[in-house]
């Protein structure tokens, strides 16, 4: 008897039971169900939403193996600064290397299993209870935990954060689709805000840079964004090529702008991803860019104050360093928590590219903007959306108004249209 | 004078099991049945009781709501069964055709004198009345309103459906009738959408408002063609009639006679020699069906397109709307891994690792399977894409799911039928019945506000 007949017989047994839910999202992942169409369309296109999630997945692999390698490259490039010796980057001198892929893999996989891990126990554990099938919204959602956070944040903090991002970032209004917040930056929110000292500062974004603290052998682990707050612009190492590269410390998955960029052309092409969202933010944080960078020219801010490191920086290079290539292209066009309406995305876009670039400016003390612009932006996109719709409500009132051909009544008499009652 | 609307969203299916342009008579069917589903929102009075022998055009039943509107036998026979479901609502019913036919007449009117007050009361006394459908609620027309305007479309865009041209040669005389006699019952125009390429059988016919349609399914929807022409608005109500009513229309009005002869396109995978064939309203699927012959057990029989139909069975009856009768494979098999290997050999409306983007004229052979769970809406913003209306269709469908009648009201329900979201039913990610959603919004609508 094949598998496919044993898992027939298995879903039909468990049927109606409280334990199908699991069983089917087990089946469900080996085989697509047998499921027919009713009535309605009797035919239906082959995308369905586990289609779509493993679409966003595949846009992630290659950022999730750079920042596997990144991991081992920075950890040993900042043991040997510490010895004196200033590495430049190679990406097959010293890059793709089997010992950074070992110290790398060693280091991220465990974020990835436990984010996949008590994730979806946590979504199981749902829908056995409520009764619904498992739904596949995880599925991205855990792939981008693991590349959002720093290197070395502790597993037991990042299995709490889960559960409260899944918990109460999703479920608690109804699971995948009706969540209002993007269920990867809850998470992300809530360790920042829980446990500040492993999300900030110059201790957490190379491994083992915390352990060696203050030791003889310690290890530095400043992002380009940290030294830019700090008015340390001029300490920066890293060329415009190893920011773009992203052979530069920093979350797991947020470093290499090219193949954000990739990531974002292949889901595009793909359809998944909304274009309007990601081209509107980036005309949005290169629009802010250029005010702050105006403001710096015109004398407004001089060097003594502590904006001045991130306000001069150049505007381009905000989509270049930090997360916010990362969260334009992955996190902004959550189709659940953004805008819906097309028009309501060139918005939304742009204010979240517009935001960011303004939180990293003055917010010296955490010089990353995005996740916060975003999770703003998810809270105001239905308001956005509802004056979008309204436009089309009134223009459908207008045209009832202007209507040259008035109903008639039985008799044929012609009535007044009632429009004001629309 | 001619009109250009020119539809750039939307998708064409194409699909393997068009008709080939030839038509056979289908083999007299024993039973006719009218199935009252057919009829959305109508409830049927008896007027016969099994048992009773019928003439064809006799009326069987009339609306309790509107007693004038009867709704007649196809064929003289016997009224053998009243189909009951539950709390003996009636289904359908079965009438045993007698070797000859006879037929109820009714006095012939002279067309260029008539008043639209004696067109109405004899379609409707005839049984022809049905074949008027409205808009808001997509029901049959209520005859006791007048419309601003009456739609008709000649261009058909949905998968495998018959070709017009080619189904109702020889029906001139019938179609202009019904043109002329429609014309009077309402103070706009008839406005009749046909291809803008290519010979349309409309072309030559008078009294009416033509418009040259071009673009991807759903150009060829009604719904569509209004949208574009002559949007309704609240308080407005118009016309819609399909094209091969026209031609029962017509016979009557020239003859007096309900001739419910139709030709109708066998079409599909499953079926092995798809063609026309000459039937009537209610016939049995199987007289012309396995005359074609068909490739396997395991298929489906739909009255209609394969967007829009309804599911029927080999010993179902041809619908009272359909030209089109379809027989698909049941996809009701698992695939292995189906979620994420590439894709070849179905439709999709994105590129994530399927490829019909590629193949845009390729012909596909799709089964009823849905290819994935039903879901909350999550996708957004792929609707637009085939969805040409001025309307939101998202907000729409989560507007009528809420039951939230203001929203529904102002998003443009009016405008709409459930056969418009077909398209975004097909492709939807979520796997959500879109059409059922629009029907449900659009009966609780007419219940609140009617």
């Amino acid at each position: 008897m094949s598998l496919k007949n044993n898992l027939h017989k298995l879903k039909e047994k468990y049927k109606g039971k409280k334990m199908a839910p699991a069983f089917n999202a087990l089946h469900t992942f080996l085989y697509s169900p047998n499921e027919t169409t009713h009535s309605g369309s009797h035919i239906r296109a082959v995308d369905d939403l586990k289609r779509t999630m493993n679409t966003v997945i595949m846009a992630l692999v290659p950022v999730l193996f750079f920042g596997i390698f990144n991991a081992g490259y920075q950890h040993y490039a900042a043991v040997d600064a510490a010895n004196g010796v200033i590495r430049e980057a190679s990406l097959f001198g010293n890059f793709i290397t089997w010992e950074n892929f070992i110290m790398g893999a060693w280091t991220v996989l465990p974020l990835v299993i436990i984010s996949y891990g008590v994730g979806l126990a946590v979504e199981f554990i749902f829908a056995v209870i409520k009764g619904h099938e498992v739904e596949e919204g995880y599925l991205v959602t855990g792939m981008l935990v693991p590349l959002i956070v720093p290197i070395d944040t502790p597993l037991w903090m990042l299995a709490v954060a889960v559960v409260f991002g899944v918990v109460i970032g999703k479920e608690v209004f109804g699971g995948t689709g009706m969540n209002i917040l993007n269920p990867a930056l809850t998470i992300r929110a809530f360790l920042f805000f829980a446990y500040p000292t492993w999300m900030s500062g110059d201790k957490v974004w190379v491994h083992q840079a915390v352990e060696r603290a203050g030791g003889p052998d310690a290890i530095s682990g400043e992002t380009v964004l940290g030294f830019l707050a700090q008015g340390k612009g001029a300490e920066i190492s890293y060329s415009v090529s190893d920011m773009f590269f992203g052979f530069i410390p920093g979350s797991v998955g947020e470093t290499s702008t090219l193949l954000i960029l990739l990531g974002g052309l292949f889901l595009i092409f793909s359809k998944i991803a909304s274009w309007r969202i990601m081209v509107s933010a980036v005309a949005g944080s290169l629009i802010m860019g250029i005010m702050f960078n105006a403001t710096v020219a015109a004398g407004w801010i001089t060097e003594t104050s502590s904006f001045y490191g991130l306000m001069s920086f150049e505007y381009w290079k905000h989509l270049i360093v930090g997360g916010l290539a990362f969260g334009i292209v992955y996190m902004a066009t959550d189709p659940v928590t953004g805008s819906q309406t097309n028009r309501g995305k060139w918005i939304y876009g742009f204010f979240i590219g517009f935001i960011s670039v303004l939180i990293r400016v003055f917010n010296p003390a955490y010089p990353e903007g995005v996740f916060l612009a975003i999770l703003l932006m998810n809270v105001f996109a239905p308001t956005i959306d509802h004056y979008v719709v309204k436009g089309n409500i009134n223009r459908r009132l207008k045209r009832a108004k202007n209507a040259t051909v008035l109903p008639t009544d039985s008799e044929g008499k012609a009535k007044e249209l009632k429009a004001e009652t629309i | 004078m001619s009109k250009d609307i020119r539809i750039k969203k939307g998708l064409n299916i194409k699909l393997i099991g068009e008709a080939e342009k030839t038509t056979s008579k289908a083999a007299l069917s024993n039973v006719y049945a009218i199935n009252l589903q057919d009829f959305h929102g109508i409830t049927p009075k008896m007027l016969v009781k099994p048992g009773a022998e019928v003439k064809a055009g006799e009326p069987l039943f009339y609306n309790k709501n509107m007693e004038d509107m009867l709704f007649v036998s196809p064929v003289s026979g016997e009224l053998i069964e009243v189909v009951r479901g539950a709390r003996r609502k009636i289904l359908s019913l079965k009438i045993l055709a007698d070797k000859s036919q006879e037929s109820i007449e009714h006095p012939v009117i002279s067309l260029g004198n008539a008043s639209a007050e004696e067109i109405k009361t004899l379609l409707l006394k005839s049984g022809c009345w049905p074949f008027v459908k409205q808009r808001p609620y997509d029901v049959i027309a209520n005859p006791q309103q007048t419309p601003k305007a009456i739609f008709i479309s000649a261009y058909v865009t949905s998968p495998l459906s018959a070709d017009l041209n080619y189904s109702l040669r020889g029906k001139d005389k019938e179609i202009q009738a019904a043109l002329t006699a429609l014309s009077k019952l309402t103070p706009g125009k008839v406005h009749v959408s046909i291809a803008k390429s290519g010979e349309s059988f409309f072309s030559g016919m008078d009294g009416i408002e033509k418009h040259s349609v071009s673009g991807p399914h759903p150009a060829g929807l009604v719904g569509t063609q209004i949208n574009k022409i002559d949007p309704i608005n609240k308080g407005e109500v118009v016309w819609t009639l399909a094209p091969h009513d026209l031609v029962i229309i017509g016979e009557l009005l020239l003859t007096g006679k309900f001739n419910a002869e139709r030709v109708i396109a066998l079409v599909g995978s499953s079926v092995k020699a798809p063609k026309y064939y000459t039937t009537k309203i209610g016939a049995e699927v199987a007289t012309f069906l396995y005359a074609s012959g068909v490739n396997s057990e395991n298929f489906r029989v739909i009255n209609g397109d394969v967007l829009t139909g309804v599911k029927t069975k080999p010993e179902g009856h041809l619908g009272y709307y359909n030209n089109t009768v379809t027989a698909i494979p049941e996809g009701d098999d698992y695939e292995l891994f189906g979620w994420n290997k590439p894709v070849f050999d179905k439709i999709s409306s994105t590129r994530s690792l399927t490829f019909s983007w590629l193949q845009p004229q390729k012909k596909y052979d799709l089964n009823t399977n849905t290819n994935g769970e039903h879901r909350n809406f999550v996708l957004t913003g792929f609707y637009e894409e085939v969805f040409p209306m001025d309307i939101y269709p998202l907000q729409l469908l989560k507007a009528c799911m809420i039951k939230d009648i203001d929203e529904m009201e102002q998003l443009g329900l009016y405008e709409v039928a459930p056969e418009d979201f077909s398209l975004t039913e097909f492709i939807c990610v979520s796997k959500q019945p879109h059409q059922q959603i629009i029907r449900e919004g659009l009966d609780l609508l007419y219940k609140e506000i009617g």
